[in-house]
């Protein structure tokens, strides 16, 4: 007998935008084009938050960024999720706790001044505590620092309740575990929709918000977008009464953020929890999406964050994971239309900032879905800047 | 030992209970250089558990059947010159090199004087064993409800028991053998109450027919049983507990085929105790941290992908015992001897060592013990049914207090789909135990389709256990292998 073949019955869906990934970027874009007024389906090949939002630590930071669009783009979001906390429940765990940056040594206390005095020009606040006043900010510091800058515009939230809640909030049609296969265009170029192996989802615009994944999307749209994992390492602590209030780290932090090395670099960002655990990040480093265990990075952060608070060197450590951050080549989102391909844009290439970075990109995109003017200039974001294509 | 203090270990084995012994002893007497660490300060793993010296126990013995297999490969492993490595807790796996592997290990966790431990070897044997399958109810976190592995610890090696009336429930082999222990050391079971038939076994006959030896293990079992009038409820569950500060009774029902609650059959039994357990995880932490492959189990647990010869897919990593799938001592023992010389074969370079004479023999009793042990797991593996037991308010992770109904939630109103985003929108698995108690439970309650099958997930856990940052942060110090003690 001849075997018939059943082709899956296509379920039409339609909305005036689809957003690729469910991370806390794609939730922003979400709730920020469903309240600009456009039907909006969300679709992952996974869960909510279950790429690199649900690996990260949720920082909101201002202070690791030097002036530029993506020190602009930062403060927007500052503003954007303090009015995101007015309106999303407390389980987000949004803590305004302000960022702490320390020096171990006059040099590095000088340069802390330069950078800081730069930030200030671009609108961030910064105050330069001397020694002897750090143990009024963090009673367990090392007692050997030369000193630090408070930033008071640093927040963390808890990023996977983030997303979640945000999504919710914005009220549009999620897909979860459908994995888009192709976009599809029409014969004069223009987007229609996407494929997932379970059925097509038609509008007339997409979003590309599928972080780390964000390149082979682009891939499969037939574009080049040259976002790479970057790994990173957390340790996370038992849980602990509030040890730890700020955003900890040393100085190097900021170089190794705008390091384009694929080599290791460590430096630990120190920080306590709503829930009691302390999380010690961040170490960098180009594998690829390798979740290998390297003992070399926990050694080097475990040694960073008991250099900072020696009291940690007897806490244990109960569970460390990888993440991948999505970066590009210069360190800055992807956020914008896709010369190459009309009804594309893109939301992705973060890198480690994305959780802060959201609310402004989701802003930007819904301007730019609505064809208005976007909030900040987005042509430093441009997704064509890695082409010649004009 | 390795000639000096430099050179790695042929060969590093992880776990010292019946696998780990018999794989240690296997290389060793074929002339590999061994290092034996285990977690606990003495040898033997779960199933030997015996009494500290200290207590004094006369015939530790009476409490386990094989002794005398045990005992044999304690005093050949006393001739050997295996390093042991006791006390020390293993928290990761690295390779250093194509050929050679690291082993980072704390010592003194319970003591304080906590000090990371590096050996190196050119071969791993992961011989880990397994944790108890929880499958929560409401009221089993009342105290004097216990794991029905723990309430046979507890008496192996503290002589203690967990009530003087103990109902012992849930499902598998491990609920005869614990209730004839607790029966032997003086403890009244009013019922063992059994969530599958047994008409399991019954389907795979020929299987039963050549394992003559767990027949016979059963009906000494079922004769103590017996004769302490202790009642098997089959096709029956616990569905709650009752008391407050102390276990007073529980409520049993009869369950459907799909292990769904009948309404009207629930019965009170008057207990201090419930000993329960859904039987054996395999603790493969170490291993899927490596990246070795994994398969689902027929008891819906996830186990090692092994071949013929005990190797994981990853080249120079062998499995024995539990991590292969739960099997029981005896399977353990030969599958830690097969690979203690395929690892023999492999560095020696005599590959034909593992096609004849005790390895063939070995390879033989191996498949044969497999094929009962996954009869076995299939005819106990929990019912999808199970967690329609559950109250939107019971617990389902004690370490942070998340119960049934905020996982439900998760899934159904913020999109989480699997046990890693259950875990991240609730905490559930985020404390103390990492999920080795809820990690089953969560991993059901998060699976689509809300049939209650446990669904196939890998939980990664890079740190087998807690270690503190001290230890970490001083890895580098020891930079010569360390010296074994005594």
């Amino acid at each position: 007998m001849q075997c018939e073949i059943l082709l899956p019955v296509p379920t039409s869906n339609s909305s005036d935008v689809i957003v690729v990934g469910a991370g806390m970027v794609g939730a922003a874009c979400a709730y920020y084009a469903a309240r600009a007024g456009l039907s909006v389906t969300v679709v992952d090949r996974g869960a909510v938050a279950g790429g690199t939002t649900g690996a990260g630590e949720g920082n909101l930071l201002v202070s690791d960024k030097e002036p530029g669009p993506e020190l602009e783009l930062a403060l927007l979001s500052a503003r954007l999720w303090q009015e995101l906390t007015a309106s999303l429940p407390p389980q987000i765990e949004y803590e305004a706790k302000g960022g702490l940056v320390v020096a171990s040594d006059a040099a590095g206390m000088e340069a802390l001044r330069d950078f800081a005095t730069g930030q200030h020009k671009a609108g961030v606040m910064a105050e330069e505590i001397p020694c002897d006043r750090l143990g009024d900010l963090e009673p367990h510091l090392a007692p050997t620092l030369a000193g630090g800058f408070h930033y008071p515009q640093d927040a963390q939230v808890q990023p996977a309740l983030a997303a979640a809640h945000l999504l919710r909030a914005s009220g549009a049609r999620i897909r979860l575990g459908e994995e888009v296969t192709h976009l599809l265009t029409q014969a004069d170029g223009d987007l229609t929709g996407v494929r997932t192996a379970t059925g097509t989802l038609h509008a007339p615009q997409v979003v590309n918000a599928a972080g780390a994944w964000g390149g082979e999307l682009a891939r499969r749209a037939g574009l080049d977008l040259p976002v790479l994992p970057r790994r990173g390492f957390v340790l996370v602590t038992e849980p602990l009464p509030r040890m730890v209030r700020h955003k900890v780290y040393a100085a190097d932090y900021v170089a190794d953020v705008a390091s384009g090395s694929a080599a290791l670099q460590t430096s630990a960002v120190v920080e306590g929890t709503a829930a009691g655990p302390v999380l010690i990040g961040a170490s960098r480093e180009r594998v690829g999406f390798d979740r290998t265990l390297s003992a070399e990075v926990l050694r080097r952060l475990a040694a960073q964050a008991t250099t900072l608070f020696p009291v940690l060197a007897g806490v244990r450590a109960i569970r460390t994971y990888a993440g991948f951050r999505p970066y590009l080549p210069d360190h800055l989102p992807a956020i914008g239309r896709d010369p190459r391909m009309p009804g594309l844009l893109h939301a992705c290439g973060h890198e480690g900032a994305g959780i802060g970075l959201a609310p402004a990109t989701g802003l930007l995109i819904a301007q730019l879905l609505t064809g208005q003017q976007p909030a900040v200039d987005v042509g430093p974001f441009s997704p064509g800047r890695f082409t010649s294509v004009s | 030992m390795p000639d000096s203090a430099s050179e790695p270990y042929d060969l590093a084995v992880i776990g010292a209970g019946h696998a780990g012994l018999a794989g240690a002893v296997a290389a060793s007497e074929r002339g590999l250089s061994v290092a034996l660490l285990d977690a606990s300060g003495q040898l033997g793993g779960q199933f030997y558990r015996h009494p500290a010296p200290a207590l004094g126990a006369v015939r530790p013995q009476a409490l386990h059947h094989d002794w005398a297999a045990f005992d044999g490969l304690r005093r050949r492993l006393e001739k050997s010159d295996v390093g042991q490595f006791l006390g020390h807790h293993v928290w990761s796996v690295v390779r250093e090199s194509g050929e050679q592997w690291a082993v980072h290990a704390v010592t003194g966790a319970d003591g304080g004087d906590e000090r990371p431990v590096r050996v190196r070897a050119r071969a791993l044997l992961l011989a880990t064993g397994a944790y108890e399958r929880h499958l929560p109810f409401p009221g089993w976190t009342v105290p004097g409800v216990v794991g029905a592995g723990g309430a046979q610890a507890m008496l192996k090696s503290g002589l203690v028991l967990p009530g003087r009336r103990i109902v012992v429930a849930g499902s598998g082999p491990l609920l005869l053998a614990v209730a004839s222990s607790l029966t032997a050391a003086g403890a009244r079971v009013p019922a063992v109450v059994e969530a599958s038939g047994y008409l399991g076994y019954a389907r795979r006959p020929h299987v039963l027919a050549v394992n003559p030896r767990k027949l016979a293990e059963a009906a000494v079992h079922a004769s103590a049983l017996l004769r302490h009038r202790v009642r098997l409820r089959t096709r029956s569950a616990v569905t709650e507990v009752h008391g407050t500060d102390r276990v007073e009774a529980v409520t049993v029902a009869r369950v459907d085929p799909r292990w769904r609650p009948v309404p009207g059959t629930g019965r009170r039994i008057a207990c201090d105790a419930l000993a329960v357990g859904h039987g054996l995880v395999p603790q493969i932490d170490l291993a899927t941290s490596l990246g070795c492959a994994t398969r689902r189990a027929p008891d819906a647990t996830t186990s090692l992908v092994l071949d013929d010869l005990q190797q994981t897919s990853v080249p120079g990593v062998w499995a024995a015992g539990e991590t292969g799938g739960i099997g029981g001592a005896q399977l353990a023992g030969v599958e830690g001897e097969l690979a203690g010389l395929a690892v023999a074969a492999r560095l020696h370079g005599k590959p034909f060592l593992t096609e004849h004479g005790r390895a063939r023999t070995l390879r033989r009793r191996r498949d044969r013990m497999r094929a009962f042990a996954d009869a076995m797991a299939a005819a106990h593996t929990p019912g999808p049914g199970w967690s329609e037991w559950l109250t939107d308010d019971t617990d389902v992770c004690r370490c942070e207090e998340v119960t049934a109904g905020r996982i439900r939630e998760a899934v159904t109103d913020f999109g989480a789909r699997d046990a890693r985003t259950a875990k991240l929108l609730t905490r559930a698995g985020m404390g103390w135990c990492q999920g080795r108690v809820c990690g089953t439970a969560v991993a059901c309650l998060a699976a689509r389709g809300d049939d209650g099958t446990v669904p196939p997930s890998v939980e990664r856990r890079p740190l087998a256990v807690p270690v503190p940052l001290g230890a970490l942060a001083s890895l580098d110090e020891p930079d010569e292998p360390d010296e074994p003690d005594g």
